[in-house]
């Protein structure tokens, strides 16, 4: 154990960072446009954008080699940018952003469908930017779902293992994330090894779970937002 | 100041049709809740886009469905205050009314105007309270001070009371009309709530089914509402289909009585409308035999539900409106109304 090599826990950090950061505006981005569709567009949008989430992530592995494959149109585009995603580990920011985005999406959804348009419109006939107004009001508002949103898509993109399992695989010091190194131990008999990144893994699970709460506790609506 | 407004918008079966003009000084909107009020205003302001027509102040065009001509409500100058007043979360008072001033350069300038602004409203000491502590009253206070900053051209109130507790109201409709006397621009409210219209206005226009008729002054439209619509909003409680009998008589079929009336009365008369006060047991003209069925009491005033003798009988009751020191040991045989009561009513 002394030599324990932090490399998976290094790698799964970067990785669910990384891949938090892209399903942030992504899923903001896709949150905002949705809300302002009509409603069929809406229906379908939302399944697609959902998808994900009920997947099997292996399915959504699938679904990524297909996409990113050496041999596949996109794949080879990627690799003649010098962008390697299949068995490197930005492979796994792929995997993890796909499974976390419906997270992000769904909460901020679900945050701006309750914002005050009121609030909104008071901004525009006051002359302040639709952009300004985004980001000071609309944002502000909702904050604790978006950040409730972002925690959840982080500790998902930080646990994820069959899709990025497929994508990167699993090569020490290279590729190994915390979930995959898990079950690699466990393969290979190192019970506490395996033991050990399974209590990393129940702490940092444990810590977001606090987070989220807290965060949904905190969210309050003032008597001024009420219709 | 001076606003035209000719707009059409379909809203699935609801049609908005609203053709006005006004002045400076207050005008109302009055109308039952889902006429179209709310949707006419933010027609004005750029929130919502009519399908047809125009909208032009004082000459600038805002909308003009034939040259294509939609601004965005930042560029209409067009004051709004929202009826839950939509002060934004997590400012403070101070912060909220800076939100208006955001067109001044320099900073100690705009301190300077948002202090002045908030002197002017004496809200000076709740400056740095957020949203969620302050009263009805001074939520109102504030919203109007962000409002006011921003120098519109037109300020539009969208059912500025209807937040507030109603013992505040009176009070505040007095402090809010008292503050924007000076205001040199054209004010619209909008409201259901005929004394508040009365109380606030110079002139009304009344909105029905998404229908806006024209706007006349407060005491015209209380005396001559000439439509259903504006009979029952300027709060009349009696209405019935009538017919004309002559150059100032006509006939009431529910009712079974025929009534003088001041005004001639023109072809295409549909009903009459009499005002529950309108009733006099001294009153010599339009008195028929009556019979009271029920009384209640009120406050200061006494409500007595009564049948004319020869009223059908699957007809509603009238309703008689009377102060307590006319009421006397017996109830009245007869009731009269003065011919200038009767309102004549054409849609």
């Amino acid at each position: 154990m002394n030599d324990m090599d932090l490399f998976p826990l290094y790698n799964s950090l970067r990785i669910a960072a990384a891949s938090s950061v892209i399903v942030f505006f992504a899923g903001i981005f896709a949150a905002y446009k949705v809300a302002k569709m009509p409603r069929i567009v809406k229906g379908i949008l939302d399944v697609i954008l959902t998808l994900p989430m009920v997947l099997p992530p292996t399915v959504c592995g699938y679904f990524l080699l297909l996409l990113f494959g050496r041999r596949r149109p996109l794949g080879m585009f990627l690799e003649d940018l010098g962008i390697k995603l299949v068995m490197n580990w930005p492979g796994g920011i792929a995997a993890a952003v796909v499974v976390s985005f419906p997270l992000m999406y769904r909460t901020a959804r679900g945050a701006f469908e309750s914002f005050d348009r009121d609030l909104a419109w008071a901004g525009q006939t006051l002359g302040l930017s639709n952009t300004w107004i985004f980001w000071r009001v609309r944002m502000r508002t909702c904050r604790q779902g978006i950040l409730a949103g972002i925690v959840l898509a982080f500790a998902r993109a930080l646990g994820e293992y069959g899709a990025t399992s497929m994508l990167i695989g699993y090569t020490p010091g290279r590729t190994a994330t915390v979930s995959t190194t898990v079950y690699q131990l466990w393969r290979t008999n190192d019970e506490s090894g395996a033991f050990f990144w399974v209590m990393v893994n129940l702490a940092i699970s444990a810590v977001v779970l606090l987070a989220v709460n807290l965060l949904e506790k905190r969210n309050r609506s003032t008597k001024w937002r009420l219709k | 100041m001076a606003l035209e407004v000719d707009i059409e918008k379909q809203l699935g079966p609801f049609h908005l049709r609203a053709a006005f003009s006004c002045e400076s000084g207050f005008t109302g909107i009055l109308g039952a809740s889902g006429s179209g009020k709310s949707m006419t205003l933010k027609c004005i302001a750029g929130i919502e886009k009519p399908d047809r027509g125009s909208i032009v102040l004082d000459g600038r065009v805002l909308f003009d469905s034939e040259k294509k001509i939609n601004l965005p409500p930042q560029k209409r100058h067009v004051g709004y205050l929202f009826q839950h007043y939509a002060l934004f979360p997590g400012m403070t008072v101070r912060q909220n009314i800076m939100c208006g001033l955001h067109d001044v350069k320099d900073r100690q300038e705009r301190e300077a105007q948002a202090d002045a602004m908030m002197d002017m409203l004496q809200i000076r000491d709740i400056a740095s309270l957020r949203p969620e502590a302050l009263s009805g009253g001074q939520a109102q206070r504030t919203a109007l001070g962000r409002i006011l900053v921003n120098k519109p051209d037109l300020l539009m109130l969208d059912e500025p009371f209807s937040a507030l507790d109603t013992h505040l109201r009176l009070k505040l409709q007095a402090e809010l009309k008292e503050l924007l006397g000076g205001y040199g621009k054209g004010i619209i409210m909008v409201t259901h709530d005929r004394d508040e219209a009365y109380r606030m206005c110079d002139r009304l226009g009344i909105m029905d089914r998404g229908q806006m008729q024209a706007v006349k002054e407060k005491k015209e439209m209380f005396a001559e509402p000439e439509t259903r619509a504006a009979a029952l909003l300027t709060g009349c409680k009696n209405i019935a289909e009538a017919r004309k009998t002559g150059e100032r008589e006509v006939y009431v079929p529910a009712w079974n009585i025929h009534l003088k009336t001041r005004e001639t009365v023109r072809d295409g008369l549909q009903a009459v409308g009499i005002r529950a006060h309108s009733f006099r047991p001294d009153e010599k003209d339009n008195a028929y035999p009556v019979q009271i069925i029920r009384e209640t009491e009120e406050p200061f005033e006494w409500i007595g539900e009564f049948r004319f003798d020869g009223q059908a009988p699957d007809t509603a009751p009238v309703w008689w409106r009377y102060p307590k020191e006319l009421r006397q040991k017996k109830p009245p045989k007869k009731l009269g109304v003065p011919p200038a009561d009767v309102l004549l009513l054409y849609e």
